[in-house]
């Protein structure tokens, strides 16, 4: 009873003790990682536990707030995935924050963020659900904004911040919508009278599904992402690609689990959702194509793969999404801690075009980095081929269309990455700070070795215990149509990337068009930054000038100084003024009182 | 024989003498002077009361009684009153109420 509580509030407990007592000196940073491996074992110990603790928190009327913690598979499974990832990154980042005059102030915030992402993942109702999705939102900010003296880090947190918001405005909107539909909130009530007509549901699922375009970055709010790689390489690691981002696919799970799946075959809502997620992962594999940064590569590939789970979850198949969240979030974490090296060893130079040749100067980092980098594209028998199988066999059976959009995203995942992998790993130094790389330390090849392990083996049977959701078939191989579509993708990718990077010393291809984004970020700049935010902020400015500073605050100050010098007039300082006022004064009182 | 009316009258034209010489004229000297005119119209007017409001064929005394008070109170008065005016002209050298305006708001 009391390990779920403690799961959820240590992390907190820390981040306090953190920011209130430790905030100089050397402990933060050893107890904030202590306090990620004590709930790493925590949530181990609860693995496959099913259980519900629910106190509540507040009551109107019929409606009952609840603080509660609900254990199932998904939950329990979920949080292996995030306190691991979590404990390694803590670990990670023991090492490369090491120099950072404000790292207390850095793993205060991770804590902070393992104490909101662990809210989200036990919730049991949909409003505890929300108070923690604005958590992470906040901790997200606070992480992006960490070198926050940097203009492009504080304009990236903000960004960040501000694109979450929009989703979740329609996020709230849809938990009002779900709790007049089925009069809850709590996941485990939940069910749809059969009056409810199709249309409201898909209208209220859809509303939901905004706050997972905004959390887990889908078109048209995945521009936060990309820029969220200001921040440090661990917490892009954690955040920004493993778990939080993920949230919004577990959310969406989450609530098929609640409602029953039956409920969404053939709902609008549904196609709509996995329309988006195979929409932005083609989008987003586009576009990781010509990039430089190495961050932002893995960035566009994390968008594509959150597009390939949305996409599941929308074909109903959201254990093939969970699935692949799951294998995803260790080989995406080990590629960016791996990056973290990289970048940490390059002294901060993050363009891969002047790295090169650093497979032989850092081998063990180059390795792990391989071996996430096969897991990433499916090379058969990593963890990622099984999962991207179950997705594809998904979109298989359900959409046709869909399914070739996810073979060719499953085309352009190898192309890019084997881009990368060649330019920034084979190949001769480009520029004096890849001459000068140099394996790193302990702390940070800990994580990666560990992480490397699962990258290749989570998609085995062993590992089927920690997953949140484990599909039928996983793991499973067979020879079949679907086995030689992704071979096909995959050699076809490979081999391309391969002709025509091998040896270049700048990039080959030059797609404007993709390497601007498709002119996503700039439209939202140039369009409805300029127009539509600023003229509604001259109307608030208006407004504000006018009604609350002109009328109300500055009115009730100006009409306090007229009387004031209305008043004035009347002590005028002349002695025989005030006598003949008192005269006339004193005649009135006698007329008064004689006369009437 | 004058009636209490005429006693009245002549006390009214004394306060309105003295009251038109307190809020016209600007010396303060002669503004203190207008004030005692004032309170002797008052004292006048307290005396004919007494003499013709007679209780059991004598004079109503009470008033007499206030007038004497009215007497002491005013002699009081001017000595606070002068030593004021002094220290007046002391700090500013003018006893001029035109000149006397450092309240004015």
């Amino acid at each position: 009873m009391n390990l779920p509580w403690l799961l959820l509030f240590l992390p907190l407990a820390v981040a306090v003790i953190n920011q209130l007592a430790l905030r100089r000196g050397p402990l933060a940073p050893w107890l904030s990682t202590a306090s990620a491996i004590a709930t790493l074992v925590i949530s181990l110990r609860l693995l496959g536990q099913s259980s519900t603790f629910n106190i509540d928190w507040a009551t109107i009327g019929d409606l009952h707030l609840q603080i509660g913690i609900k254990l199932d598979q998904l939950s329990t499974g979920m949080m292996t995935v995030v306190t691991g990832v979590g404990a390694l990154v803590h670990i990670f980042s023991l090492s490369y924050m090491k120099d950072d005059a404000a790292k207390n102030r850095y793993f205060t915030g991770l804590s902070l963020f393992m104490f909101s992402m662990t809210g989200i993942v036990l919730s049991s109702n949909f409003i505890m659900t929300f108070i923690f999705w604005e958590l992470v939102g906040l901790s997200s900010y606070l992480l992006i904004g960490h070198w926050y003296h940097k203009d492009s880090a504080a304009d990236a947190a903000k960004k960040a911040f501000l694109c979450n918001r929009v989703g979740d405005f329609g996020f709230m909107i849809g938990i009002l919508m779900l709790w007049g539909i089925t009069g809850t909130l709590a996941f485990d009530e939940m069910t749809v009278p059969a009056e409810i007509s199709a249309g409201v549901l898909s209208a209220a699922v859809l509303c939901i599904f905004c706050g997972a375009v905004g959390k887990s970055a889908q078109l048209p709010l995945h521009v936060w992402l990309p820029d969220a790689m200001e921040g440090p390489t661990p917490v892009s690691a954690l955040i920004h690609a493993a778990t939080m981002v993920a949230a919004g696919v577990y959310m969406l799970f989450r609530l098929q689990l609640s409602l029953g799946f039956e409920v969404f075959e053939g709902l609008q809502a549904s196609a709509v959702i996995a329309w988006t997620g195979g929409i932005t992962a083609l989008v987003a594999a586009l576009m990781a194509v010509q990039q430089d940064d190495i961050k932002r590569v893995l960035a566009y590939s994390t968008l594509s793969q959150l597009g390939y789970m949305v996409m599941a979850v929308g074909l109903v198949s959201g254990e093939a999404g969970m699935f692949h969240l799951f294998t995803h979030a260790w080989f995406k974490a080990l590629l960016f801690l791996g990056s973290g090296a990289v970048i940490h060893a390059c002294h901060h130079e993050q363009n891969i075009w002047k790295m090169g040749g650093l497979l032989r100067k850092m081998p063990l980092t180059g390795i792990t980095f391989f071996l996430g980098f096969a897991a990433l594209i499916a090379v058969p028998f990593t963890s990622g081929f099984f999962s991207k199988e179950l997705i594809l066999h998904a979109a298989h059976e359900k959409q046709a269309a869909l399914f070739w959009i996810a073979a060719i995203v499953a085309v352009l995942t190898p192309f890019y990455m084997t881009r990368l992998f060649i330019v920034a790993f084979l190949g001769k130094p480009r520029s004096e700070n890849s001459d000068h790389a140099h394996e790193v330390g302990p702390l940070m090849l800990l994580p990666l070795i560990l992480l490397s392990v699962l990258a290749v083996g989570a998609g085995y049977g062993f590992a089927h215990k920690l997953a949140p959701a484990v599909p039928e078939h996983a793991g499973e191989f067979h020879v079949n149509f679907l086995f030689w579509v992704s071979v096909t993708a995959l050699v076809v990718g490979t081999g391309f990337a391969l002709l025509l990077y091998t040896g270049k010393d700048k990039d080959p291809l030059s797609v404007p068009v993709l390497k601007n984004r498709f002119y996503i970020d700039g439209f939202y700049d140039n369009f409805i930054v300029r127009y539509f935010q600023d003229s509604l902020a001259a109307i608030v400015h208006f407004l504000d000038e006018l009604i609350i500073n002109g009328l109300l605050v500055g009115g009730i100050s100006r009409s306090a100084v007229s009387v004031g010098n209305l008043f004035r007039k009347v002590q005028s300082g002349q002695l025989q003024g005030y006598a003949f006022a008192i005269g006339i004064g004193a005649a009135l009182v006698v007329y008064f009182t004689v006369f009437f | 024989m004058p009636t209490l009316n005429d006693y009245l009258l002549v006390s009214g034209l004394l306060f309105a003498i003295g009251l038109a010489g307190v809020v016209l004229r600007r010396n303060i000297i002669i503004v203190f002077m207008c004030l005692e005119l004032m309170l002797s119209a008052a004292n006048l007017s307290l005396v004919a009361f007494s003499r013709f409001n007679t209780i059991n064929g004598l004079p109503d005394y009470n008033a007499q009684m206030l007038v004497f008070f009215v007497i002491t109170v005013a002699a009081a008065e001017v000595a606070v009153g002068l030593a004021i005016i002094v220290a007046l002209y002391r700090a500013r050298q003018t006893i001029h109420t035109d000149e006397l305006t450092s309240l004015k708001g």
